[in-house]
């Protein structure tokens, strides 16, 4: 993966992201949370980011829109890199992110129209009071909020509900691109199918492209057309959705997919679970080598040595593991 | 005998906003050996009930006088603090969501679990010292002694919850409640603390109540379920009834609504419940669950529905079932 995909909306080559850890008083370590990871999304998909806490999925969406500076690293949009001030400004009219907790991520001083209002007012994209007003009452409709709430408060609204203020706010540029950082799991499960059918609904009606991060495994294969798995700051596995599904080559998918509580009594009772052992070692002090490997049940020597190439297995399935062929 | 037997349980909270029935006529048993799952969102009043049972409630709660939990017989609702204080640890176990704030911060693994032995056994501290590696070693915590001397802090939030679910069980309870055992864990970690409760289970033959949000773990791990909405139960019955037979419009939206196993050959679109979970300071007079009900009738407004057999498995609340029956009866007396 080193020459850039023309039909890309977003290329990522060997982004690194390592935040200085102080270990001991005038000493610091590099915590390595993302570490040279590469991948295309097409425009108009969703690329499930998937991984247990830790792994760096999180800090993949965050740097990719430059809210953390990457340590190294290239970030192309539509084919173009960004890298100076100015491109950064222009791309965050293009790209926007939906986080996590729509309790934190609200200002509660603000009202509903002042926080969807706020990009406009940051990147002047209007020439009337008026104007602003209008676009305003256009988000809310586009994500199911009354003009009547407008006036509001983030306290007055359910978790549901922010989220879809957090979503309106996040579209009021008109962007291309969403990360959408885990925004269904603070909600309880009749209001995350709503949800997510209105993140389905505005990609059709939008043309949006989105990195969908969650842990949810059932989630992201309902909206994701393909899945990336990472650990430990490295992309493990990438690949189409139904293919990772039925058919994951690295051990540490194969685990993962299997430990996803099915939600049927007969096939839960039936599921083969491949157990991990252990816990995930800490980024501080992460294996040499594969960082699955203390955890994998076909780690050789060569695993300790050197880091598997992330290459292509088969086409469009894309895995770094040492012992593909004694998995099979 | 069953185990445990709930009866009417009704547990409610003196709020400065007025008075929240958390709980509404719960009525459940609990036979030896079995897993019951309790399913529903935040706010239904799960939680509480387990709370209940183990009367460890927040001072401003009352467990209403006509209600009934019997435990092996013996009746726990009015008992003194004295008589409880006998059974907690004991006889019921409770472990919670978070393993961080179960564990003090401030005293090590080893004093915590001993603590727990010399409160409810007659043990002294060095039988307590090997009991609690012995438990640690049954929970598949390595280096037990090792781990002993080290502060919670020090541990993975896997390796705690082990900790947490060692303490629990120290005192071989009859019955263990779980309330989110995983739910702040990964997925990999998660599947290690289910299959070990299995486990457990099935060598010291405990109960288990085992209450969550996420039918993938009650499908997994629970032999019965208990739907709840809105402080009351929609649906009970064996797991087989509930996710494949389910009757109550609720259970129903909540199997639909979660995305499926089966591999997607096109996109389909979730069926969600519409509208927002309930104001239980605003409780309205019929069924609860009917403001969000797509099928709801003029009597799910008025009237709150009984509960009735299904079959020996099942029981539901609903309005809709109710009428269903009717007609079929109707149409077989003709």
């Amino acid at each position: 993966m080193s020459e850039i995909n023309k039909d890309a909306l977003i290329s990522v080559r060997n982004l690194c992201k390592y935040f200085d850890i102080s270990v001991a008083p005038f000493k610091t370590k590099p915590l390595k949370a993302v570490d040279g990871v590469s991948f295309d999304i097409m425009r108009g998909e969703t690329l499930g980011l998937v991984g247990e806490s830790g792994c760096g999925k999180t800090t993949v969406g965050r740097t990719l829109l430059n809210l953390y500076q990457p340590t190294s690293g290239e970030i192309y949009y539509d084919g173009k890199q960004i890298k100076t001030r100015k491109e950064i400004e222009e791309f965050r009219k293009k790209a926007t992110m939906v986080f996590q907790d729509p309790y934190s991520s609200l200002n509660p001083r603000m009202t509903v129209a002042d926080i969807i209002g706020e990009p406009l007012d940051i990147h002047k994209l209007y020439e009337s009071k008026q104007q602003r007003q209008e676009r305003i009452l256009e988000l809310m409709g586009y994500v199911g909020l009354n003009s009547e709430h407008a006036a509001r408060y983030a306290h007055e609204f359910s978790g549901g509900q922010r989220q879809r203020i957090g979503i309106a706010r996040s579209l009021a540029v008109n962007p291309d691109f969403i990360v959408c950082d885990e925004p269904v799991s603070a909600l309880d499960v009749s209001i995350q199918a709503q949800v997510i059918n209105m993140f389905d609904e505005l990609q059709e009606k939008l043309g949006l492209t989105y990195l969908f991060i969650a842990h949810d495994l059932l989630v992201v294969r309902h909206i994701s057309n393909r899945i990336a798995v990472m650990y430990l700051g490295k992309m493990v596995e990438l690949a189409e959705t139904n293919e990772i599904y039925n058919h994951p080559l690295h051990p540490y998918s194969i685990s993962l997919l299997s430990a996803v509580p099915v939600p049927d009594p007969k096939i839960a009772r039936a599921n083969q679970r491949v157990m991990l052992q252990g816990d995930i070692p800490s980024p501080l002090n992460a294996p040499s080598g594969c960082p699955f490997r203390t955890r994998c049940a076909y780690a050789t020597e060569q695993c300790a040595l050197e880091m598997p190439e992330f290459k292509e297995a088969a086409p469009g399935h894309f895995v770094a593991c040492h012992n593909l062929d004694k998995i099979g | 005998m069953a185990l445990l037997e709930v009866r009417n349980l009704h547990t409610s909270f003196k709020t400065d906003a007025g008075i929240v029935n958390a709980v509404n006529g719960v009525s459940f048993n609990l036979d030896n050996g079995k897993v019951l799952g309790i399913v529903g969102e935040s706010g239904s009043g799960k939680s509480v009930t387990a709370y209940s049972i183990m009367q460890i409630l927040a001072p401003n709660a009352t467990i209403s006088q006509d209600s009934s939990i019997k435990l092996a017989g013996q009746e726990l609702v009015g008992v003194s603090e004295k008589v409880m204080k006998t059974v907690r640890g004991n006889k019921v176990s409770i472990i919670f969501q978070d393993p961080m704030t179960s564990l003090n911060p401030t005293y090590t693994i080893g004093h915590q679990l001993i603590e727990a032995i010399l409160l409810h056994t007659n043990r002294n501290k060095k039988q307590a010292w090997d009991r609690a590696v012995e438990m640690l070693r049954m929970v598949n915590v390595n280096e037990p002694e090792k781990r002993m001397k080290q502060y919670p802090h020090e541990l993975s939030g896997g390796m705690r919850q082990r900790v947490v679910i060692a303490m629990a069980l120290a005192c071989e309870p009859d019955i263990l409640i779980a309330d989110e055992p995983t739910t702040a864990l990964d997925v990999t970690i998660q599947a290690q603390i289910l299959e070990l409760m299995k486990s457990l289970q099935d060598e010291l033959g405990m109960a288990i109540i085992m209450i969550t949000h996420d039918l993938g773990v009650v499908a997994q791990m629970c032999d019965e379920v208990i739907v709840m909405y809105a402080g009351s139960i929609c649906e009970q019955g064996t797991a087989d009834e509930i996710f494949y037979n389910p009757q109550h419009e609720y259970t129903k939206g909540l199997l639909r609504s979660i995305p499926t196993v089966e591999a997607e050959t096109e996109k389909k679109r979730l069926q969600p419940i519409s509208g927002t979970p309930i104001d239980l300071l605003n409780m309205p007079k019929g069924c609860p669950f009917a403001p969000r009900c797509d099928a709801a009738m003029k009597v799910c407004i008025k009237e709150r529905p009984e509960n009735v057999e299904v079959n020996c498995d099942h029981r539901t609340a609903c309005w809709m079932y109710i009428k269903n029956m009717l007609e079929k009866e109707a149409a077989n007396d003709e």
